[in-house]
């Protein structure tokens, strides 16, 4: 008997095929956008990786942060000291910062593990508070009061203000091309499988020989890398650094789980229809500040109550969508069957 | 005798910082909720009293007569009204929705209040203190704060151990299942507990205010300290929360006089560092389902 696994769908060939188109189109942006809709696009990118990733942590792991923003601002505040105290080209202190941020997650991990549930999601915050403590005792870098990138580190990174723009805005593009597309490749591997029954039912894939500890351990620290990486390049972007801007819990954490939340928690098209929306409101009504991020909070305590699987959940009820080819069927002798009659084996 | 000073100082800070982390442990210990907007609500409670003693021209202390009932009420109102529907066996909607709350109430009072720094002022009793002979001196506001951290937990102990109310929380705590059957209301339960617990916030705010200045801003802060606290002392003790919260004290006046950017961060590796070596807390009562 011939037996496979198919993944794709209809819905999720079009949004293949689409996604691609769009991919094409925003590569060319330097093509037709200007410079402030560029650096628009940027930080969605950056928003798109952060909420994604922290989507693989809370809506799959089961492992609620209100802490990456000690990521953000450790790869951060790496990218500074790098090319500020240690000379490294500053394109090329992107990857180290990221892997050193990870390194630093392993210890941390194995710490504040150590808290259950909702306590976790508070010990998470108190590392956050303890790198934004540190980084503003370090005075190489102008400790609380921050620092700029000198010209010459700017210039190393391209000649022109224009080039310099383009470049920034393709790696971003890039980072989060990769964070999507990998996380995307881990759901489609064994992992993926493992992680989606941690996400329906903890106790379910325990009992099922899933590796429960072990798995949310990766997914920890893989979610570090990848927000660590994120916050070197946003704040290579913004040239200018200090604690209170790189560990803002606002900006990396309270922004990231609002458009996790209303965009779809535990799936992957969530974090990218919330980023959309997020930024639409922005553009709107950012002039009411405050006024503006209470009634985001009002709003997805609103969606958590009343649709908690969020915009792009609501969609997948409605219509079956799915943008990228993630379910999994089984094709025996190239006839498919329907899914869930017929469980697909692990390995 | 100046550390001893120091010491002392912290150990009064940590009676502050025991009624932070009361009203947390008492609504996680009942119903497993944590309440991320926990120290904003010590916040607006600190803004509540602010408009009671300047519509009232009462004295800060007093105005706990008016901001105590209030903030009860809304606990219960807040827990009937939007917590209980979180509440079952996924983690992720309570702590969203009490975050979503947090930022409310943060950028709430920031639309209000502004962002300007407030404090309540108490008047002579301020800066009045008590001489023990030896340079060493304890301000009496400071020793009336750490009194009434020792009597509101007391009184809570008291409250679990020894009334009804108390053993119908023990038992909604253990079993809630069970607790129904034998003809526990849990919704109201839960709404008592919320309302208990914003009760003994609303004493931890009024202090915070005559202490030092707030602004909209600082209730995240609150937050963690509480929690620091009930961590170092261990989950479901109500005692082990006044010694988590003198440790964090002592810690953070200590760090402070070494050099003043520690403050902050001596207190938060006195946690990491109990929570290195003991898991459980230093009073460990209640085992961690």
């Amino acid at each position: 008997m011939n037996v496979r696994v198919e993944h794709a769908t209809p819905s999720s060939r079009v949004g293949l095929a689409l996604s691609a188109l769009t991919l094409v189109a925003l590569l060319a942006a330097p093509l037709w956008a200007d410079r402030q809709e560029l650096r628009l696009l940027a930080e969605m990118y950056a928003y798109v990786a952060l909420a994604s990733l922290w989507n693989l942590l809370a809506g799959y792991g089961g492992l609620i942060s209100v802490g990456q923003q000690a990521y953000v601002g450790l790869g951060a505040y790496l990218l500074f000291a790098l090319s500020m105290l240690a000379g490294v080209h500053p394109l090329l202190a992107i990857p180290i910062a990221g892997l050193v941020a990870a390194i630093v997650s392993l210890p941390v991990a194995a710490l504040i593990f150590r808290l259950r549930g909702h306590y976790f999601a508070i010990g998470t915050w108190v590392v956050a508070e303890v790198f934004r403590l540190l980084a503003s005792q370090v005075s190489a870098l102008q400790g609380g009061s921050g620092t700029s990138l000198p010209a010459d580190i700017v210039l190393s990174i391209a000649p022109t203000r224009q080039l310099r723009e383009f470049f920034i805005y393709w790696i971003a593009l890039a980072l989060m091309v990769a964070v999507v597309g990998g996380i995307v490749l881990l759901l489609r591997s064994r992992y993926g499988l493992a992680l989606t029954a941690i996400r329906d039912n903890e106790l379910s894939a325990r009992s099922n020989g899933v590796d429960v500890a072990r798995i949310k351990y990766v997914i920890y620290v893989l979610c570090a890398l990848g927000t660590a990486l994120v916050g070197a390049l946003v704040f290579l972007q913004k040239q200018r650094i200090s604690p209170d801007t790189a560990f803002s819990v606002n900006d990396w954490t309270a922004f990231v789980i609002f458009i996790t939340v209303i965009g779809g928690l535990g799936r992957i098209e969530g974090p990218i229809i919330g980023t959309i929306l997020f930024f639409v409101l922005r553009q709107s009504f950012a002039d009411l500040g405050a006024f503006y991020l209470l009634m985001l909070g009002a709003v997805a305590i609103g969606v958590m109550l009343k649709a908690p699987q969020g915009l792009w959940g609501l969609l997948v009820e409605r219509f079956g969508w799915q943008m990228f080819p993630l379910e999994r069927r089984l094709v025996m002798n190239g006839e498919r069957t329907l899914p869930g009659s017929i469980r697909a084996p692990t390995n | 005798m100046e550390w001893v000073n120091t010491i002392l100082q912290g150990i009064l800070l940590g009676g502050l910082y025991a009624m932070f982390a009361a009203g947390l442990a008492l609504i996680f210990g009942i119903m497993q909720l944590v309440n991320i907007a926990h120290g904003d609500l010590i916040v607006l409670a600190a803004y509540i009293a602010l408009l009671v003693t300047e519509a009232l021209g009462l004295n800060p202390l007093l105005s706990l007569v008016i901001v105590v009932p209030v903030m009860a009420l809304l606990g219960y109102l807040l827990q009937r009204g939007l917590l209980n529907r979180t509440l079952g066996n996924d983690l992720l909607p309570p702590l969203l929705v009490t975050f979503g709350l947090s930022v409310i109430i943060q950028n709430g009072l920031l639309e209000l209040f502004t962002a300007d720094s407030r404090k309540l002022q108490a008047g002579a009793i301020e800066v009045a203190s008590i001489q023990l002979g030896g340079g060493l001196a304890v301000g009496i506001l400071p020793l009336i704060q750490f009194v009434v951290a020792v009597t509101v937990i007391a009184a809570l102990q008291w409250l679990f151990y020894h009334t009804a109310l108390g053993r119908a929380f023990r038992a909604t705590s253990d079993d809630q299942a069970v607790a129904q059957l034998v003809g526990l209301d849990n919704r109201h339960i839960f709404a008592l507990a919320m309302a208990l617990s914003l009760a003994v916030v609303a004493i931890a705010g009024v202090f915070l205010a005559v202490r030092a200045n707030f602004d909209p801003t600082i209730g995240p802060a609150r937050l963690i300290f509480g929690f620091e606290a009930v961590i170092m002392g261990g989950l479901g003790s109500m005692w082990g929360t006044l010694v988590g919260g003198i440790i964090l004290g002592v810690a953070q006046t200590v760090g402070a006089k070494l050099d003043p950017g520690w403050n902050l961060l001596a207190g938060h590796l006195a946690f990491l560092t109990v929570l290195a070596l003991r898991p459980g807390g230093l009073f460990p009562k209640v085992q961690q389902r």
